[in-house]
């Protein structure tokens, strides 16, 4: 059974909410990310989401931007981040799931790609700019070993119900109009939003994007199976310089909310 | 809804947020596209305010001085703000007018589509913000004056290369953020569908005209069209009437830069692999990895790492012929130009002249080449001016 789906299941029988956690690979190396992930599944990460850094990320906001391109500065490479997965699975079964962009699959070749998802361990994919009216020409080409991730915004509205109908792993819910990092603040209607998209489907849901302090999980728990913390994450390894012990500590605090 | 590709270029790769404000903006797009009332009004303003039709002009100086075809240039250097831009941003506006939305926002890179954005913006009187790269807002300071002085706000992007690519990327997000009341205009043949087929009918005129026009002039068809190629609108605009016509040559210039084998060049074609970029798939200059490297060249308006999807498509159906050159060359063409027919190009549409002083000796004096003059080069005097000094890198 694909890890995602297993962590939910565990949790569901335990009543409990997963916590994901993002991080941009080769920021700032690609040794440190290995460290980082196991750190963070550590301190109660439930699911780390693993960026590929790419030239023109238009989905994400100035933090994650300005890491990736710290990360591309140091040539990190599709290959090298594929490795440090290697590096995470001798020591971790946390569910890792890549956020990349679809170029990024389309240079490495979409076959070769999910090739190696599956042979070094990587349990989902996250393609911001494959929507699902392109999907098709990833879909056809995976099984259930790697899912592809459903995103659903809040200027969805009548898509929702043909978007989650096949929603493997968990729905990702944005709670914001905008990109990540937030500064828009949320979604006025989150709340009407988060619920409509749970009244629709049987896979998790988790919400992301904007999520940057420890007093907006709790409110946000009853609604959803899991919530996404990204640029904030992004944030601390900077500040830090990728200390680990750090992040675990910062990990450990947003944890405390889930309990 | 299939109608988002050409081949295999094209499509919709853009995040869920906007593909609502997509379907939207296609469904208003067929809906108005063969409104009578819609296109009265557009052919009103293309012709009382943009001042079409443009000339198509025998160009006596260059054609005797080349000694073979003779050259016809579509003078889209004549409409309103010195470019092609300005037709397609009045479709656009025009159309989010319909639409409801009082907010545009727009990316450009030369500054021309900004500047033709805010003219149209100031005309209709709907709040116009320009996303400008700040490496191009210090070697275009002119136009971004002029964009203010048409009340535009032009945000500066200091992200990736700091260039029309990241200016593109910023107005994407943008308009993610504010979607709800906010249309984008894009100023080429790219980006997610509707846009590259929406922008070309925009441009189409040209085309319809230059056809009409060579027939009253000369009774026949030309032998090739010939065009400068960044997005690609111009060339779009100009080829698509010919598109049947088989016997017709299309031939899109690319910037070559420095030279292809420098790697210092904007030769999407020529050079570029099949990817993704700002919500379509097309040839596009990158890396091993997949990453987007640095168009060059020196004209700005052809410094872009992708070309439109429809000539994408082209390109593999070979109907239509790309080919490049380079700085020096587009540069000798345009000072050839000015010295045999009286007329400054843009240094965009000086690639397409630069291909044709190649062409036309080879061909007999029965011949036609039909170039689209797709700007004016007062906007360049200035990188002109630098260029001939050898202060240009």
């Amino acid at each position: 059974m694909n890890r995602i789906d297993k962590t939910f299941q565990a949790l569901r029988a335990e009543g409990k909410k997963a916590l994901i956690t993002y991080v941009v690979a080769g920021d700032p190396g690609l040794k440190q990310t290995v460290d980082l992930v196991l750190a963070k599944a550590q301190a109660g990460a439930d699911i780390v989401e693993l960026g590929i850094p790419f030239s023109d990320p238009l989905a994400d906001g100035a933090v994650i931007q300005a890491a990736a391109q710290r990360s591309l500065n140091r040539g990190t490479t599709i290959d090298g981040v594929f490795d440090a997965v290697r590096g995470i699975r001798t020591q971790s079964q946390v569910p890792l799931v890549f956020l990349v962009y679809y170029n990024t699959v389309l240079a490495y070749g979409r076959e070769a790609f999910l090739g190696e998802c599956k042979e070094t361990g990587v349990d989902g994919l996250i393609i911001p700019d494959l929507p699902y009216e392109e999907r098709e020409e990833m879909v056809a080409l995976m099984d259930e070993s790697v899912h592809l991730i459903t995103l659903v915004a809040p200027t969805s509205e009548q898509r929702i119900e043909k978007l989650v109908r096949d929603a493997k792993g968990f729905v990702y819910c944005i709670s914001t109009l905008g990109i990540t990092g937030g500064g828009a603040g949320f979604f006025s209607g989150l709340e009407a939003f988060l619920a409509k998209v749970k009244s629709q489907t049987e896979t998790p849901i988790a919400v992301g994007f904007g999520i940057t302090k420890k007093e907006q999980v709790k409110p946000l728990l009853p609604m959803v199976d899991g919530v996404i913390m990204g640029s904030k994450i992004v944030d601390v390894i900077h500040q830090s310089q990728g200390d680990s012990a750090e992040l675990d500590a910062f990990v450990r605090s947003i944890k405390i909310e889930f309990e | 809804m299939n109608k988002t590709k050409f081949g295999q270029f094209g499509g919709q790769y853009v995040p869920e947020t906007i593909m609502n404000a997509l379907h939207e903006l296609e469904a208003a797009y067929r809906h108005y596209q063969n409104d009578p009332e819609f296109l009265e009004e557009y052919g009103y303003y293309l012709k009382q305010y943009v001042g079409r039709p443009s000339p198509l002009y025998f160009a006596e100086g260059l054609t005797k001085r080349l000694g073979g075809a003779k050259i016809y240039l579509k003078r889209e250097d004549l409409n309103h703000t010195g470019a092609h831009k300005i037709n397609n941003v009045m479709g656009q506006l025009l159309l989010a007018k319909r639409m409801g939305k009082t907010k545009v926002i727009a990316e450009t890179g030369a500054g021309q589509h900004g500047v033709a954005t805010a003219t149209g913006a100031a005309l209709l009187g709907m709040e116009c913000t320009v996303f400008m790269g700040e490496e191009d807002i210090e070697r275009q300071a002119l136009n971004v004056f002029r964009m203010e002085l048409l009340g535009a706000i032009v945000e500066p992007v200091n992200s990736g290369t700091k260039t029309l690519k990241d200016a593109t990327n910023e107005a994407i997000r943008a308009w993610i953020h504010r979607v709800e009341d906010t249309f984008y205009v894009i100023g080429s043949v790219v980006g997610p569908a509707p846009y590259p087929e929406m922008v070309r009918d925009f441009q189409k005129v040209i085309g319809e005209e230059a056809r009409k026009q060579l027939l009253e002039a000369e009774g026949c068809l030309p032998d090739a069209i010939i065009a400068c190629v960044g997005g690609g609108s111009n060339a779009m605009g100009i080829f698509h009437a010919f598109m049947a016509d088989e016997a017709v040559e299309l031939i899109g210039v690319e910037g070559a830069g420095k030279g292809i084998e420098t790697g210092l060049h904007a030769a999407a074609i020529a050079e570029g692999k099949v990817g993704v970029l700002h919500g379509m798939k097309t040839f596009l200059l990158q890396d091993q990895q997949g990453n987007i490297t640095p168009a060059y060249s020196v004209s700005a308006g052809l410094d872009y790492p992708g070309i439109g999807p429809e000539h994408a498509a082209l390109h593999e159906q070979q109907r239509a012929n790309y080919v490049s050159v380079t700085d020096d060359e587009a540069i000798d063409a345009l000072n050839a130009l000015c010295l045999s027919d009286g007329i400054l190009p843009a240094l965009e549409s000086a690639h397409a002249i630069a291909y044709v002083m190649k062409l036309a000796p080879t061909m007999s004096a029965d011949q036609i080449l039909v170039v689209n003059l797709s700007g004016r080069g007062d906007k360049d005097v200035h990188t002109i001016a630098a260029y001939k000094k050898g202060e240009l890198q």
